[in-house]
């Protein structure tokens, strides 16, 4: 089911283009179907170069332990086998450590010690996947086990042992400290407080799992130093940057291409010790290197997500109006400080955790810790940890309402910000560009019928049935952003575009961000067709490789629409408005003279005396004599550095039903209310929906790696880390309502990420509301039946470790 | 080694084999049909589903010389290159994303079909559990199931 607000959609019906798409915004059918429904996409593990040779990596079973020796001879005899390389290898060249995004540095192959299972220890390039893989078992490495750092909450013990024994001096396994917002106000806020609620609640380490692995082809070329690498990516620019640094070949001998990727979610915005690897054995062998990991491999050592201790506290009056919210943070980090996120965001921008509310005071402290875990930290459709900040807040209304035995969607109709509050700054220094927060709300509400729902409710309690109704509110902060606050490793974050109209009126445009999965191709061309009248099935879009593309930060963050979007808006307007210099010389009038209408420069007055952006092209490429100082041709380019973030928001509501015998919980309804500014492709934003509220359900009731004491990971395969298929989903139900961002050129706001970051306090909040009879006020995801379970007996576990 | 001989997508195929190598495997590199991608290592994300002698099958699950003498679709050979029905669907409902798990997903979703042409939505998502989709949350694609069901039923009256 699907509603809309009539009253505002954002955008008026548009004209079909000849093959029947809009002119510009709407539902368009997806371009790059085509190829995907017939297996005709070219993911990284298609590629095949002629020559090109297999690898693996051994891996370390321990989590924490020294390296005594490692032999390698008996592999190298292996007749199928080209080369093995140690972290011994890569010391010679200078490459056994990388910089990791976040300050930090990562082995690429284990010198002195393993600091997680499933860490890089060897790798082996061999003629087939098959003889690669046995070369692995031939591979003798004598360990000598340390005792593991597993519970982030002892990472700091004067006992713990020394993960990082690498960097000079360093005498525990502390990261950083960080903190946002007004510390003495909030204390102020608090002390005169009639209520004040405190819950602690863990976030657990979570994956993506995009079903495509990580993986790269990597080729260097001995004749030209070219290096070609195709790899899982989604941020090809920021790649080929990271490799000149990493690897020291010069920028412009690297092409990074990504090909299809088959979903990326935060997975693929790092580069991966396997990634250097390939390279490496590309250099040493002279052939092409393919390299790409199992599942498991996928689940142990690539970024991982969350893993955030969090202690909130939330300030309110006795009727209910919320006053301040303060929360201090453990973030397990892993062995490795591998976070990817803007350089001065330590904990990303979880500093947004005020949500949607009107507050006095806000505070938060952070502290990252390195515990013997794979790193990684800030992946999986996070909005650089704004999923973490949305379910502390919006846990936290839910713990308030249960205290002062208030409804939860009262509670937050009453604290919500209001529409005439906007451009909104927080407690913490955001700037929210707009929005209608009660109206989402209310919407949501009416979709759900959430009265009948409580009146269902209350009978089914009294019957001894358990049902449960969820209420989340999130606000997101995206498209990062504003060059002067954020770059990645030096790199500011502001997107290019270029624009080529051809003469005869079709146009190829370059983009720097990277589709996995987003229609890129279908709703940047449909940018141009509502920008210059260049029917959709005309405009070619160009992306992911970098010798073709202009320089951009990528894909992640729900940053394509924000800054690539809206670099794609302004380049479309620059070629409209070079075209009216044009068709003012064809026409022998002031440009000033001329008006757009769709497709068409005319005379202001005379609008049968015109040109179209068809005629204009091939005018611009012609004979045409061109005023003095315009060059022809129609073309033009732009970096794109957004002013703000965006700002989208929503109103969920999730329905459950438990079995009081198992703890099963059964997802009945979920109701999404999604306000992302113009949608410039619906069909396309609510497919985006509809898998963030997948993944939300997965998080709340199915994905967790938790690790035992021995610091095995418990979650290595889609047998233990459990996915949710079609039977864990229901029928999503959708809404909008529609705020335009007012500094965005099409008035839009990302939404890739915003399910995942809004859906899973809505579905934690429905199963606590549902154990209320067993007066349950909180319990740590994921909700399984066990942990259900538990929580109905009063004592729910912690998920982040193995059940004792 | 072995010698196996299997019918793929309508023509005779011959090949050596390790006894080891895996169906999908063989598809992928030796006869570089890369349409049948691979997801996980334990046969629980169907992106690797095939049809062979008409029914849907993991081919990460089967080994290649257990594939000798048999008929194997892949999505390259559904409906000979043309348009199949629930190919259709897929694009109509927008039933994909990053398209990674579409092959498996649609050849799965055929089978289905082929066992019961008018399947609820309970049948369907009960006859698709053993595929997984990261991007789309399921929605769409039960969608475009029940869309291509209908038009199979029409066209076979
Ligand atoms: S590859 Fe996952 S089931 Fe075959
Ligand atoms: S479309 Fe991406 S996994 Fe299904």
């Amino acid at each position: 089911m699907t509603v809309t607000d009539t009253e505002n959609t954002g955008s008026t019906e548009p004209q079909l283009s000849p093959a029947g798409n809009p002119m510009g915004f709407g539902r368009m059918l997806r371009k790059e179907d085509v190829r995907f429904l017939r297996g005709h996409g070219h993911y990284v593990d298609d590629v095949q170069l002629p020559g090109m040779l297999y690898s693996a990596i051994l891996r370390s079973p321990y989590a924490h332990a020294r390296i005594v020796s490692i032999d390698t001879s008996a592999a190298e005899a292996h007749p199928k086998v080209r080369a093995v390389i140690t972290g011994a290898t890569l010391e010679g060249l200078n490459l056994a450590w990388m910089p990791t995004l976040s300050h930090d540095v990562q082995a690429v192959l284990a010198t002195d010690k393993v600091r997680f299972q499933g860490q890089e220890v060897a790798f082996v390039v061999a003629d087939d996947r098959y003889a690669a893989r046995d070369a692995l078992e031939l591979i003798d490495v004598e360990y000598e086990p340390l005792p593991p750092v597993m519970d982030a909450t002892k990472a700091l013990d004067p006992d713990a042992a020394v993960i990082r024994t690498d960097i000079e001096g360093k005498s525990d396994n502390h990261i950083f400290d960080w903190e946002a917002g007004d510390a003495a106000a909030c204390d102020e806020a608090f002390a005169g407080a009639e209520v004040v609620v405190e819950q602690d609640m863990l976030y657990p380490r979570v994956h993506p799992a995009p079903i495509e692995t990580c993986g790269t082809v990597a080729s260097m070329d001995p004749i030209t130093g070219k290096l070609t690498v195709w790899s899982t990516n989604q941020a090809p620019h920021a790649h080929r940057t990271l490799y000149a640094i990493v690897a020291g070949i010069p920028e412009h001998k690297i092409q990074i291409i990504s090909p299809d990727i088959g979903g990326g979610f935060g997975n693929k915005v790092g580069i991966y010790p396997g990634y250097v690897l390939a390279v490496v054995g590309s250099i040493v062998t002279g052939k092409p290197v393919k390299w790409v990991e199992d599942r498991s491999e996928n689940l142990m050592a690539t970024a991982f997500a969350r893993d955030y201790h969090m202690k909130g506290r939330i300030a309110a009056t006795k009727d209910g109006k919320i006053l301040a919210v303060q929360v201090d943070v453990l973030a397990d980090h892993g062995a490795f400080n591998g976070t990817a996120q803007p350089t001065k965001f330590p904990a990303g921008f979880f500093h947004i955790f005020t949500g949607s509310y009107d507050l006095q005071a806000a505070h938060c402290k952070v502290t990252g810790v390195y515990t013997n875990k794979a790193p990684g930290g800030v992946a999986y459709a996070c909005s650089f940890r704004i999923t973490e900040a949305v379910y502390l807040v919006e846990r936290m209304v839910d713990v308030l309402a249960y205290e002062l035995g208030v409804d939860a969607g009262e509670l937050r109709m009453k604290n919500l910000l209001r529409p005439e509050q906007f451009p909104y700054t927080s407690k913490t220094g955001w700037e929210y560009d707009s929005g209608d927060y009660p109206r989402a709300l209310r919407k949501a509400m009416e979709i759900a019928g959430y009265d009948e729902l409580r009146k269902e409710q209350a009978e089914k309690r009294e019957r001894g049935e358990l049902m449960g109704i969820g209420i989340s509110f999130f606000t997101e902060g995206v498209g990062a952003g504003p060059r002067k606050h954020m770059d990645i490793l030096g790199l500011g974050m502001a997107d290019g575009s270029e624009l080529r109209v051809h003469p005869t009126g079709k146009a190829q445009l370059r983009v720097s961000c990277q589709t996995q999965g987003q229609g890129h191709e279908t709703t940047f061309a449909q940018i141009v067709a509502h920008e210059l009248g260049i029917p959709p099935e005309d405009v070619e879009v160009i992306h992911g490789d970098t010798d073709n593309t202009p320089f951009g930060l990528g894909t992640y963050g729900s940053r394509s629409t924000p800054v690539s979007g809206a670099a794609a808006a302004v380049v479309s307007r620059r070629v409209r408005d070079k075209a009216r210099i044009v068709a003012a010389a064809a026409l022998e009038c002031s440009p000033d003279d001329l008006e757009w209408t769709q497709g068409r420069w005319s005379v202001k007055g005379d609008p049968e005396q015109g040109r179209t952006i068809q005629e204009i092209a091939m005018l611009s490429h012609g004979s045409l004599e061109l005023p003095e100082g315009v060059e022809g041709h129609l073309d033009a380019s732009v970096v794109y550095n957004p002013p703000n973030l965006t700002y989208p928001f929503g109103a969920y509501i999730c329905v459950v039903d438990v079995d009081a015998d198992t703890g099963k919980v059964h997802v009945r309804r979920f109701i999404a209310v999604d306000d992302c500014g113009n949608r410039i492709n619906p069909m396309i934003v609510e497919g985006q929906i509809h898998g963030g509220l997948a993944e939300g359900v997965g998080m709340a009731l199915m994905q967790a790696i938790a690790f035992d004491e021995d610091g095995n990971c418990l979650g290595g395969s889609f047998l233990d880390y459990l996915l949710p298929t079609a039977l864990e989903c229901p029928s999503w139900e959708t809404g909008a309502t529609v705020t335009p961002s007012p500094h965005h050129p099409l008035g839009a706001k990302g939404v890739g990420e915003s399910a995942t970051v809004g859906s899973p306090p809505a579905v934690v909040n429905a199963v606590i509301d549902a154990l209320k009879p067993y007066g349950v006020r909180h319990a740590d995801m994921p909700l399984t039946p066990c942990q259900v379970w538990l929580a109905m007996q009063g004592r729910p576990a912690r998920t982040d470790l193995a059940l004792t | 080694m072995h010698r196996i001989s299997v019918t793929v997508n309508g023509t005779t195929r011959e090949g050596e084999v390790e006894a080891r190598t895996l169906l999908v495997h063989w598809l992928r590199d030796s006869l570089g049909l890369a349409g049948t991608p691979i997801g996980c290592d334990t046969s629980n994300c169907g992106a690797c589903t095939v049809l062979m002698d008409g029914r849907s099958v993991k081919s990460c699950s089967v080994l290649a010389v257990q594939a000798d003498g048999s008929e194997v679709t892949t999505i390259q050979g559904l409906a000979n290159g043309e348009w199949h029905p629930v190919q259709k669907a897929f694009k109509e409902c927008h039933a994909l994303q990053c398209g990674y798990c579409t092959p498996g997903m649609i050849t799965a979703a055929v089978d289905l079909l082929g066992e019961n042409p008018d399947p609820t939505e309970e049948e369907i998502r009960h006859g698709l559990e053993g595929n997984l989709c990261r991007c789309t949350g399921y929605h769409n694609i039960v969608k475009a199931v029940e869309l291509a069901a209908g038009e199979m039923r029409e066209a076979a009256k």
